[in-house]
């Protein structure tokens, strides 16, 4: 099992999100958060007071997946990410110890596998 | 005060100019809160740009071309650069024509800002201001002299007390034409793209009707009987429109919904705009439902098809607009205009002169509004690249943000003498994006 720890343009979102089912993974969590990775900063003026915004909008997947599903899900990522231009995101790919689902107490690749699968 | 003005009425259209003028950035609020939360102040800026552009134009050209002499397609000269408007009564009114003037400058500012509702989220800005100096004078100023300067429309017995010509149908088929001309946003029926703040949206409505008491009722130009009936028709049309919308919205959803409660008010005060000071308040009553009926069945339809005509201008003033000036046909009463009957008071020949303008205008409308934009299109691109639409047309166009939250952001200018300067991080120098 595997964590895979993708931080993408937020207007990419919606189609990581199309290639995400397209590849048929469906349990992910998704949060916007702000970050900075080398990208040109963004100069913005307000009256009197210019300011250089350090940190750019992304939105950040975190999808817990079984070993074969690691490959397909990166692949999603870059796939619905992609711009070509700098500032489109990282993919973090994290070892996991151990998936619990609440209701039913399953473990680990019963765990990250979808109901209904 | 010379001879001829009237100080109550010059009172009431002091105020009433006021009143429209509000409209605009009314207008804004409702548009902006129906766009994602990246474009809404691009969308608001669209608005706030006729208050410039429209305003100028209006008063070098525009005003002239629609309000001097009653030449059949277009007015004179004689009144360009404001020659000759002064504080001497408007002929047929009695208040005083620089005021005259300025009231008909509000309703080119609002309707030039209606255009804009087609076009939003992926217009570049610079080419708007182009547009809207342009439409303003070519479409605007042909319509209003066609429908109130004098021109064939109105010669020829058309009834429009407030606009349903250049206002109404005058935006809304330009706006169709604006939309086809332009083209469909990148997401276009591609993902969900949903309104991003529905209070601005209501509040804009609210604040538009309000406005639209000043719109209606000042177009008689007096505090007299025809200003009274269009204000109070202003109050009854929109409420009935809104409570057609709530059985429609139950009918198809089983939901009230608020945008759709907004959609409603505007669509009442468009449907009453043209028949205002014409026709009974129990008239103006079923206008309300009848204006309501074709305006939903298009904004339902519309958006089935590929024409992103996106804040539904067509569907909210053009369609209801050609509503309210057919409705006239039937119902104008002359015992409460004084003007004329319509169709089922014995007058058939109302309801062609209006058939005839519900014809002509969006015709106009739509093939002027399209050769515009095709003609700015060849001088200069009408739209922004794909990249720029995903980002967002704030940050593009203006540099700035609707919803800045200040993390992050690392302080340039101005830099004041005596503050020690703290650490900040290096600029990055990663290449600029094409």
């Amino acid at each position: 099992m595997k964590l895979v720890i993708g931080i993408v343009r937020p207007d990419k979102a919606n189609e990581v999100l199309e290639a995400l089912y397209r590849a048929e993974v469906r349990g992910f969590s998704m949060s916007r958060v702000q970050g900075h990775g080398g990208e040109l900063d963004r100069v913005e003026t307000y009256r009197g007071t210019t300011v250089r915004l350090g940190l750019a909008e992304k939105v950040r997947f975190e999808i817990a997946v079984s070993d074969e599903f690691v490959e397909p899900t990166i692949e999603a990522l870059c796939d619905g990410g992609r711009t070509g231009e700098v500032g489109d995101g990282k993919i973090f790919v994290v070892e996991l110890e151990q998936v619990v689902r609440i209701r039913t107490g399953e473990t680990d690749n019963l765990a990250v596998t979808p109901v209904g699968a | 005060m010379p001879p001829g003005v009237n100080a109550g009425d010059t009172a009431w259209m002091l105020a009433a100019t006021a009143l429209v003028l509000m409209m605009t950035p009314a207008l804004g609020l409702f548009y902006a809160g129906l766009v994602r939360a990246k474009n809404t102040l691009n969308t608001f800026m669209m608005c706030v740009a006729a208050l410039a552009v429209a305003t100028i134009a209006w008063a070098v050209i525009g005003y002239s071309l629609a309000f001097d002499g009653d030449g059949s397609i277009v007015g004179g000269l004689g009144h360009a650069f404001l020659s000759g408007v002064a504080f001497e009564p408007r002929d047929g009114t009695t208040i005083p024509h620089l005021l005259f003037f300025a009231f008909q400058a509000t309703f080119c500012i609002l309707t030039t800002a209606l255009v804009a509702g087609a076009v939003v989220e992926r217009m570049r800005f610079g080419a708007f201001l182009v547009f809207a100096g342009l439409w303003s004078v070519l479409v605007y100023a042909v319509l209003a002299h066609w429908a109130f300067g004098g021109g064939w429309l109105q010669a020829q017995g058309t009834l429009d007390f407030a606009g349903g010509v250049p206002v109404e149908m005058g935006s809304g088929f330009s706006a169709l034409a604006a939309a086809l001309v332009v083209g469909a946003r990148k997401d276009y029926g591609r993902q969900a793209i949903l309104p991003h703040n529905s209070i601005y949206v209501l509040v804009g409505a609210g604040l538009l009707w309000f406005g639209w008491f000043g719109f209606n009722g000042g177009s008689g130009f007096s505090a007299g009987e025809p200003g009274v009936l269009a204000f109070v028709n202003t109050l009854l049309a929109p409420a009935c429109a809104l409570a057609t919308w709530f059985v429609l919205d139950l009918l198809r959803s089983r939901h009230v919904t608020a945008i759709g409660a907004a959609t409603a008010i505007v669509v009442g005060c468009v449907g009453i705009t043209p028949a205002a000071g014409f026709i009974s308040p129990m008239w103006a009553m079923a206008l309300g439902v009848v204006a309501a009926l074709p305006a939903y069945a298009v904004i339902v339809l519309r958006t089935r098809t590929r024409v992103d005509e996106t804040l539904d201008v067509l569907a909210a003033h053009g369609v209801a607009g050609f509503t309210g000036i057919l409705f006239i046909g039937f119902v104008a009463e002359a015992a409460w205009n004084g003007v004329s009957d319509g169709l089922l008071y014995g007058n058939a020949a109302q309801l062609g002169d209006q058939a005839l303008a519900a014809l002509a205008a969006p015709a106009y409308a739509f093939g002027a509004t399209f050769a515009l934009l095709k003609l700015i299109g060849v001088v200069s691109p009408l739209r922004v690249t794909a990249r720029e639409e995903a980002m967002g047309m704030d940050v593009v166009s203006h540099g700035e943000e609707a919803y800045a939250t200040g993390e992050g952001a690392i302080l340039v200018e101005p830099i004041v003498p005596g503050v020690p300067e703290r650490a900040r991080p290096e600029p990055a120098v990663a290449p600029v994006p094409s």
